[in-house]
């Protein structure tokens, strides 16, 4: 009798752990590449990975896996720092790649000339989400510093959504005023007083408008206004591109030091390519995220209202300094938003 | 004499009021649960769940308790009988260290592990030259679930042996038993329910962990994510019925742990009485 139930016990344990171990692999691929990406994109990136698996199946006749992890870009920055073996990381903040580079040296610092377009297979902008028949008549980053208008968006402290609305709206008013730094304040000031709620990320900010009401609009990028817009209902919302806007760039990149491990570069460089070829743009133009290839472009234009995007970078200096002088303790924003 | 509460009315009032805060705060919130999973059907609830992700869910879930359980079984047993039956100093001290486990807010806990085995903590680089890495992979899961759940077995037994007391492993030790012997058929034999239960509770911990694996995990899809992670992932995907199926699984696994439980407690229980 004990001696049957320690048999038993001992193939049951054997069974589990082999069934646990055994689904943790449970498709062999010859190789797989992990790729650390921001929050919202799942969606995304579950559509587009198994096209690029297709695509180099073809190719190299060889079978690859693409892993997903998602959070928060810079939270994907620190988890590589800290050890996380992404292959490839696709981000939403250029200053989140950069940190790769000077805190960690896993990539070389002049990464953003590796791949065309300063590294950003796809850009987005800001856009302004605005409730039925735009009753504030919402139109330019000017309005937002109107009276009576609430405005939503994330915090630009604590969110990359935020940092770019922020950046946005300091942009636009010094292209308009032609760089009258003090009118620029001035713009600021009324426009962060209309603030409803500061939300510390784009998720909480897209609740706080569509499912608890608050606010008249909501800025976010482009891409996710109207797929919040697709969501919530296409008749109770609408998305304004405004005339003058920032460029928000998706920066991609592969993490040297982990693909020289993984022995991936050639798949990292694969992958990151993939996203470049009219294949990848199309599925990305239907995420509405905006892209470079010509025909794509052109096949989903009535999507992408014209717009003159300014970059960071020109219009306000590197992201360094840009970080510095405005987000920093003591900067630019708190300075503004004391009353 | 009449005391404060020995009225019908009272007694009644009381009664309905446990339940209807029984059924607010337990039961309702649980049958919810399974409402949630169920609400588009039987098919999307059989589909999420027998997904590779969630299958991958379950297989890590179920490993990282099947480790976990083993390791803080033999700890737990070890320390209790450190603690019971034998004085050194710092003994309270240690008794009072067990309990940090309990004190510490798991995620507290995970960024501890983080700052340690991490590619830049002070032995995880140690550990990265020889190319080992624990964190963003299982075994840093395991490591941290490990020390949230280490304390249920010994919390349980350390009452228990020193109520008990060491009269009758003194009394095995005068007529010559090995200290193997006298662990078999003497300590075991008298703890064996207070170790199940210890088991039990660390078990249900370990599959239900998510604070301190959280911040280990690097939520990569279909490698570190177990199912309590799995729930908060599919949730914020706005796969309610995928986030809610896995939320009834988990459940199902508490219930039936709950059910195991008390089972023992009724045979402990009648073992009492016929003893």
């Amino acid at each position: 009798m004990f001696l049957r139930t320690t048999l038993l016990r001992r193939v049951v344990a054997t069974a589990a752990l082999s069934m646990a171990l055994g689904s943790t692999q449970a498709f062999s691929a010859d190789r797989e590449l992990l790729n650390a990406s921001y929050d919202i994109a799942r969606e995304l990136f579950a559509e587009l990975n198994p096209q690029f698996v297709e695509h180099w199946q073809e190719e190299h006749g060889e079978s690859v896996e693409v892993k997903q992890t998602h959070a928060g870009s810079s939270t994907q920055a620190r988890a590589i720092l800290q050890g996380l073996r992404a292959d490839v990381v696709t981000f939403n903040q250029v200053t989140d790649v950069d940190v790769l580079a000077q805190k960690g040296q896993l990539i070389p610092d002049d990464w953003q000339s590796r791949l065309p377009n300063y590294s950003s297979p796809y850009y987005s902008t800001m856009a302004f989400l605005v409730r039925k028949d735009n009753p504030k008549d919402i139109h330019t980053w000017a309005d937002l510093a109107g009276d009576d208008v609430a405005l939503v968006f994330p915090n630009p402290k604590t969110s990359g959504n935020g940092r770019y609305t922020y950046l946005a709206a300091w942009a636009a008013s010094n292209h308009d005023n032609g760089n009258d730094d003090a009118a620029t304040r001035d713009y600021m000031k009324r426009m962060l007083a209309n603030v409803e709620v500061f939300d510390t990320g784009g998720r909480g900010a897209t609740t706080t408008f569509a499912e608890r009401g608050i606010g008249d609009v909501l800025i976010t990028f482009e891409s996710e206004a109207n797929n919040i817009r697709n969501q919530y209902g296409p008749d109770d919302y609408e998305v304004v591109v405004p005339p003058v806007d920032i460029m928000a760039e998706f920066p991609v990149t592969w993490v040297d030091k982990n693909t020289a491990r993984n022995g991936t570069e050639d798949l990292a460089k694969g992958y990151l390519e993939y996203l470049y070829s009219p294949e990848a743009q199309r599925t990305l133009a239907q995420y509405y995220y905006r892209v470079n290839d010509d025909e794509i472009s052109k096949e989903f234009a009535e999507r992408f209202p014209q717009t003159t995007l300014l970059r960071v970078e020109d219009a306000l200096g590197s992201w360094e300094d840009v970080m510095q002088t405005h987000f920093a303790n003591g900067g630019e924003l708190d300075q503004l938003q004391r009353r | 004499m009449k005391r404060i509460g020995d009225g019908t009315g009272t007694r009644l009032g009381l009664i309905t009021l446990a339940v209807i805060l029984t059924t607010l705060f337990l039961v309702i919130p649980l049958a919810g649960i399974f409402y949630q999973a169920f609400a588009e059907g039987l098919a999307p609830f059989w589909q999420n769940l027998t997904s590779n992700f969630t299958r991958e869910a379950i297989g890590l879930t179920l490993l990282i308790a099947l480790m976990t359980v083993p390791v803080n079984l033999i700890f737990g047993i070890f320390l209790a009988w450190l603690v019971t039956r034998f004085t050194f100093p710092g003994r309270r001290i240690l008794q009072t260290l067990i309990d940090i486990p309990f004190a510490v807010s798991p995620v507290v806990a995970g960024l501890l592990y983080l700052l340690l085995y991490g590619r830049t903590g002070w032995l995880g680089s140690i550990l990265s030259e020889q190319d080992v890495q624990l964190m963003f992979a299982w075994p840093g899961m395991v490591l941290v679930t490990i020390f949230v759940t280490c304390p249920f077995v010994a919390r349980e037994l350390i009452p228990l042996m020193q109520a008990q007391g060491s009269a009758e492993e003194e009394a095995g030790v005068t007529l010559g038993a090995s200290g193997w012997m006298l662990f078999r058929r003497i300590t075991l034999p008298n703890i064996r329910w207070a170790l199940v239960y210890g088991v039990i509770l660390t078990n249900a911990r370990a599959i239900g962990e998510f604070g301190a694996v959280s911040v280990v995990s690097g939520s990569i899809r279909g490698e570190t994510i177990n199912l309590p992670l799995q729930v908060e992932l599919l949730y914020q995907d706005y796969n309610t019925v995928g986030a809610f199926t896995s939320a009834a699984l988990l459940a199902a696994l508490a219930i039936v742990t709950l059910m195991i439980k008390a089972l023992l407690e009724w045979h402990t229980h009648r073992r009492e009485k016929t003893a």
